[in-house]
């Protein structure tokens, strides 16, 4: 009954537009239980988890500075740009049991423009801020930026693989590259033997790495280091316009945590628990459940990927960076590939 | 050809890397640093100066508000100095006293540097866990002398405190905390990956450049210079110890004289505190804790006296050296010239920051452990190229001061 609403154009864009509004919610509600457990790993009691809220509306009240030598147009848009792009990545991925606002309209290859369309506006705006804080962590975040994109879109490219060679009479329109397709079909039910398994395994591992360079958070947090180049990009950003690039953050996070989710774990709940054998087996609370269960997933994506990792790294430097995800990850990620190019081509 | 651009990336006097106001600018090229200038003077608050105005147990006093860190060892040099001046020799008991205080600090003073040093490179859950474990000992000085700062327990001639069976039994217990906490903190620093990605081979220092720059402390240990105060130049409870300077040569067979050598030597002169500490309670001779009880007195005998004194210690970072002078005239000391251990070390930034990168900056600032207030004894004003007498800064001080008294009144 929902998902034939959701055909109705009208319900489709009013939850569109709902969505991201939800999203900032999330985004934020998950950033401060990600301080408080943090802060609660380091036996330190932590802000109360509606910090990042207050945090949000104290900067949106504070005054917006723009630096003398900065490029004012540019040094604005940026902020925006970077809350635009996050928005819109969330718009392509399959919320729980809801379909994606844009789908069928965009697949992983746009996802993947998606997520570098962010660090590359955070980047420009650090250049057209004019302070060599800024431009040290632009160059900073344009080199991690082209290191973590290969592995990035070798995962890609093994998944749209996989599912290329499913063949096309399981699904009336079969879609490799969608994302709803790969939400609604379980990947490791699409592999067929070990071997893709294992090479699914090693994918997984990579994005997780991937995750925290993604999200600037340490130990990949090499281009707002704040006690080497005092937050960097960020470093000329006050009121509103770092206000946008902190709920872009948020958003981002819980996007890319969604994106692993959907990508890996797409299981619903009812296929791993019979909900319909209970007599409350109504469509709302059946969606309800779903979504609960969708959000507990990214959460504990969410504090593995990101939570658990700050709290147990360093900040590494940018060349150690570059060679981690050039060399140790792009080789993992390749050689993921080729397990599945192996078990695709039933050599084994 | 290429052309390669450099720029100039400022780092204080205020910035997230450093506590405390100094100047460091570096030339950047890339991310790799060409040339580096330190300006320091952010900090002075002629102290020496107010110490020659008081009398000689005021001065004291004043000594250990020097540095916010170290507040004893200010303090020991400077009753040393005094001592040595007035040639007045603490009781044996007094003497132990003294240096096990002086002990309990560097306990506490290293594992604040391991914690800042864990926090310059991202690690702030280190930094949250090596405090805590620095809490039991703030605490132990609390309960020892009162303060967890500033304790105020040296005297000209002894101690102010005695260390009672209670006492005793509580360091003892904190020690047994301690060398546990201490193997702990061994298994984390020296097994982290990403702490030995970012500290070996950081901010360099050879043991020639060691010398030339005359690096004291830890740094010139960790660059495999056996000096050690406690060792070349013995004194108090030291004397009976047989301290030796802890070397990297020594733990690990080689020395690099980077940041990494420095975190091994601190925190295996951890251990080695705790052995001397417990060393102490051992020997802990009876006997009174001063040598002069009567303060009246002791100031007559200073204002007596004539002559000039020279106070060292080690202290956590390095030898801090004090020298007094007193001409029979007053009680307190006419000449007062406190040298501090990041003095010293200050001077090799220019040398381990060239060829660095920008990563690398706030490790080989903060691989010194630099303490601006301790090391600022001087402050220079120049306005157009000409150096403004003291009565002209003096004046003008003056006239700040009233304006902003009347924006502030009103």
């Amino acid at each position: 009954m929902i998902l034939e609403m959701l055909q109705d154009p009208l319900v489709r864009v009013a939850f569109a537009v709902l969505l991201p509004i939800i999203a900032i919610f999330l985004g934020l509600f998950y950033k401060g239980l990600d301080r408080k457990l943090s802060a609660r790993l380091t036996s330190r009691i932590g802000p109360p988890i509606r910090q990042p809220f207050r945090d949000v509306r104290k900067l949106f009240l504070k005054e917006n500075i723009v630096p003398e030598n900065s490029i004012p147009w540019m040094f604005n848009a940026m902020p925006l740009v970077a809350m635009a792009t996050s928005l819109t990545l969330l718009l392509y991925i399959p919320f729980g049991p809801f379909p994606a606002p844009l789908e069928g309209r965009g697949d992983l290859i746009v996802l993947l423009y998606l997520l570098a369309m962010q660090p590359l506006a955070m980047a420009l705006g650090g250049f057209a801020s004019g302070s060599p804080y800024a431009s040290v962590g632009a160059q900073r975040e344009m080199v991690l930026m082209m290191s973590y994109e290969v592995p990035l879109a070798t995962i890609i490219v093994g998944f749209a693989y996989l599912y290329a060679s499913v063949p096309a009479a399981a699904s009336a329109v079969w879609a490799p590259f969608s994302l709803g397709m790969i939400a609604q079909t379980p990947v490791w039910a699409v592999v067929s033997g070990p071997v893709g398994i294992i090479g699914l395994l090693i994918l997984l591992g990579v994005l997780l790495v991937v995750t925290p360079a993604e999200l600037v958070k340490i130990p990949f947090d090499i281009a707002e280091a704040e006690t080497e180049i005092a937050e960097g990009l960020l470093a000329e950003y006050s009121g509103r316009n770092l206000a946008m690039f902190y709920l872009s953050d948020a958003v981002r996070s819980f996007a890319m945590c969604a994106i692993v989710v959907v990508l890996f774990f797409p299981h619903t709940l009812s296929s791993l628990v019979p909900l319909t054998a209970y007599p409350w087996n109504t469509e709302p609370v059946l969606f309800t459940l779903e979504t609960l269960w969708f959000l507990l997933k990214v959460f504990i994506v969410y504090f593995f990927a990101v939570t658990l990792v700050r709290t147990s790294f360093a900040r590494i430097k940018v060349d150690q960076a570059a060679k981690f995800f050039w060399l140790h990850m792009t080789l993992a990620a390749l050689f993921g590939l080729l397990l599945i190019y192996l078990d695709v081509g039933g050599w084994f | 050809m290429t052309t390669t651009y450099t720029y100039s990336l400022p780092i204080g006097p205020i910035h997230p890397a450093l506590k405390e106001p100094i100047r460091v600018v570096a030339e950047v090229e890339g991310e790799r640093v060409v040339r580096a200038d330190v300006k320091r003077g952010f900090a002075h608050r002629g102290i020496e100066f107010m110490g020659m105005k008081r009398n000689a147990i005021q001065t004291l006093y004043l000594s250990e508000r020097i540095c916010g860190i170290c507040s004893i060892s200010h303090p020991y040099a400077f009753v040393k100095a005094v001592e040595n001046a007035i040639g007045m020799e603490a009781p044996p008991r007094a003497q132990y006293i003294r240096t096990i205080i002086a002990e309990l600090e560097r306990i506490h003073s290293h594992i604040l540097w391991l914690g800042v040093i864990a926090h310059e490179m991202g690690f702030d859950p280190l930094l949250y866990w090596t405090w805590k474990g620095r809490e039991m000992v703030m605490d132990l000085l609390e309960y020892l002398t009162g303060n967890r700062v500033n304790y105020a327990m040296y005297m000209i001639g002894g101690v102010r405190r005695d260390l009672n069976e209670k006492k005793i039994r509580a360091i003892k217990e904190n020690m047994n905390y301690y060398r546990q906490f201490n193997q702990e903190m061994k298994d984390v620093f020296m097994s982290d990956p990403t702490y030995k990605a970012r500290t070996r081979r950081v901010s360099l220092l050879t043991r020639k450049d060691a010398l030339e720059l005359c690096a004291v402390g830890p740094t010139a240990r960790a660059a495999g210079l056996r000096m050690d105060i406690r060792q070349d130049q013995p004194y108090d409870a030291y004397a009976d110890m047989d301290v030796r300077a802890v070397v990297p040569q020594d733990i690990t067979g080689e020395v690099m004289g980077d940041a990494y050598d420095v975190t091994l030597v601190r925190l295996y002169e951890i251990d080695q505190s705790i052995e001397i500490i417990e060393r102490c309670l051992e020997d802990l001779p009876p006997g009174p804790i001063l040598a002069e009880p009567n303060l009246i007195k002791l100031l007559m005998t200073i204002k007596r006296s004539e002559g000039e004194g020279v106070g060292r210690h080690e202290a956590p970072r390095g030898e801090v050296m004090h020298y007094v002078r007193f001409d029979g005239t007053r009680d307190g000391p006419v000449a007062w010239k406190v040298k501090a251990p990041s003095y010293n070390n200050i001077n090799i930034w220019g040398r381990v920051l060239v060829g660095a990168e920008i990563a690398d900056i706030p490790i080989a600032v903060g691989y010194i452990d630099p303490c601006m207030c301790c090391n600022d004894r001087v402050a220079e004003v120049r306005r157009g190229g000409r150096e403004l007498p003291y009565e002209e800064v003096r004046r003008k001080c003056r006239e700040k001061t009233m304006r902003i008294k009347r924006e502030v009144m009103g």
